[in-house]
């Protein structure tokens, strides 16, 4: 049942900042890693299966189910993450954030995640207000983007499945046009780059959704030690000069 | 009776709240719309234009003519991000910790227009900052762009007032050439009058042309080589910052 919250959290005019996120991108092709279509597509597989995994189990862990959230009816073996009770909502999301900070070794990235979330937050705030944000918030005040994006899409009715996808998707598109900006690169052969990702997100989108089920402990964990290095490295050694983007 | 009807409302055919045509048939209600008084925090002013037009010499001659009685602080959108901010910094204009600069992602105009997450959160770092620190906050925020096209504008989400700056240099045409930065802004700045008879520009050619595509807006001419202290501009922002603690 995809819905409208996923489409718009996953388009890239949606004011949420993060056209000024490369993925890690910027820094790999200021290294020379990435400087054609080809090497964009294995920086992107790689993105996926790492990164945008965990993302995309977090974001489905994080919609709210329960019988004020029109997504409740889906099974799951999870403590219930559910829009009536504050406390039960916030202590889960008390817990998926530190998890997730702890899946997440770069200090640059856990940054870029907040900021994202940060900025997700003051635009749906505007279209879908709800207290299940106010319990997010009352976690940290600027949440990872994952848990934001399950908040929203639980809110909106929408089930794990498709904040999964909604944020799988977005850990390579945004990296794609990135590459697009910085690279000259043709966009219908990056386009089609990311359509040819289809099979790939939709085997992440299975995994994170089937995971989700599980106790937060237990979501998955791949690394992606390259990423996290060049995360860091890019704020650290291009403090101050010719940076395009936050991250 | 449509002529009549226009007489009833004066010349401007004005409704109280200056909508003069709704192309909503089920509107009813007065336009809520008006612009929020934004008390409690500072002014902010946009000032945009395109590549070495001379924005940061701009910011620069007011943050030293207008620091000394105005607290205020500035966030740079330069495309090589701390270029400006470092210029700021380093000519003590400026202390470091009033001035912001964000990464555009290659995008000066989506982060000024259709996306502003990074210049809010550089805005509300700075806001935060000041409020925390002396407990006066600041009373304006200068948001300058990085170098543009003339079609870019500043959000009214984003700013209260901008500025649009345009040179000589860049030919006697360019005002003729209209686009929302020069027909829209609240003022329009033509700099570097000091060499017009270097490139041949026709000031009058200059004026005459913002002037009709402006109507009532203000345009003002100016050389920072001539007056480094940007009295003119200066005291349009003053009389900014008056009007709104009036109102
Ligand atoms: N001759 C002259 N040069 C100016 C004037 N204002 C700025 N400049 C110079 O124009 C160049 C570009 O100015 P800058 O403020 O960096 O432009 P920006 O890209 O719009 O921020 C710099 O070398 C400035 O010193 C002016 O009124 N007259
Ligand atoms: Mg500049």
């Amino acid at each position: 049942m995809p819905g409208l919250a996923s489409l718009v959290l996953a388009d890239a005019r949606f004011p949420g900042g993060g056209h000024v996120h490369s993925g890690g991108l910027e820094e790999a092709v200021s290294r020379g890693l990435v400087s054609s279509v080809d090497s964009l597509e294995g920086f992107l597989l790689g993105r996926l299966r790492t990164a945008g995994l965990v993302a995309a189990a977090f974001a489905a862990a994080s919609v709210p189910v329960s019988a004020h959230c029109p997504s409740s009816g889906t099974s799951h073996s999870r403590p219930p993450l559910t829009c009536d009770d504050a406390d039960v909502t916030r202590s889960r999301f008390a817990e998926l954030d530190a998890e997730l900070e702890a899946r997440t070794p770069s200090a640059a990235q856990r940054e870029a995640s907040r900021a994202q979330g940060r900025g997700t937050l003051r635009a749906v705030r505007a279209a879908w207000p709800s207290p299940v944000l106010d319990d997010l918030v009352a976690v940290h005040p600027r949440p990872h983007h994952p848990l934001l994006v399950g908040a929203v899409c639980g809110v909106a009715g929408e089930p794990p499945g498709e904040a999964a996808r909604c944020v799988a998707y977005l850990a390579v598109s945004g990296p794609a046009s990135a590459a697009v900006r910085l690279l000259g690169l043709d966009p219908f052969a990056v386009n089609a780059v990311l359509v040819r990702l289809g099979p790939a997100l939709e085997s992440v989108v299975a995994e994170a959704v089937s995971a989700a089920g599980a106790p937060s402990s237990d979501l998955p964990a791949p690394g992606a030690p390259v990423l996290d290095l060049m995360a860091q490295a890019h704020v650290d050694q291009h403090r101050g000069r010719l940076r395009l983007f936050a991250s | 009776m449509s002529g009549d009807h226009t007489h009833q409302h004066g010349p401007t055919g004005q409704h109280g709240h200056g909508h003069l045509v709704s192309f909503d048939p089920t509107e009813s209600e007065p336009d809520h719309h008006a612009a929020p008084p934004a008390q409690g925090r500072a002014l902010r002013i946009g000032i945009g234009g395109p590549v070495g037009s001379g924005k940061t010499a701009l910011v620069a001659a007011l943050a030293r003519s207008l620091g000394e009685r105005v607290r205020l602080a500035v966030v740079t959108n330069d495309i090589y991000t701390t270029e400006d901010a470092d210029f700021l910094r380093r000519n003590a204009v400026l202390p470091p910790e009033r001035v912001e600069a964000v990464q555009t992602g290659c995008c000066p105009h989506t982060a000024i227009r259709d996306d502003i997450t990074a210049n809010l959160d550089a805005i509300d770092t700075l806001e935060e900052r000041f409020a925390s620190r002396d407990g006066q906050g600041l009373e304006l925020v200068l948001v300058e762009s990085g170098g543009d096209n003339l079609t870019a504008v500043f959000s009214r989400g984003l700013v209260d007032a901008q500025i649009f700056v345009v040179d000589v240099a860049g030919g006697d045409k360019v005002p003729r050439k209209g686009g929302p930065g020069v027909t829209t802004a609240d003022l329009l700045v033509i700099n570097k009058t000091d060499l017009a008879p270097l490139v041949g520009a026709d000031m009058d050619v200059m004026t005459g042309d913002a002037r009709r595509i402006r109507g009532e807006l203000p345009v003002i001419t100016q050389s920072l080589v001539e007056d480094p202290s940007a009295g003119e501009v200066g005291a349009w922002v003053l009389d900014r910052l008056a009007t709104r603690v009036a109102a």
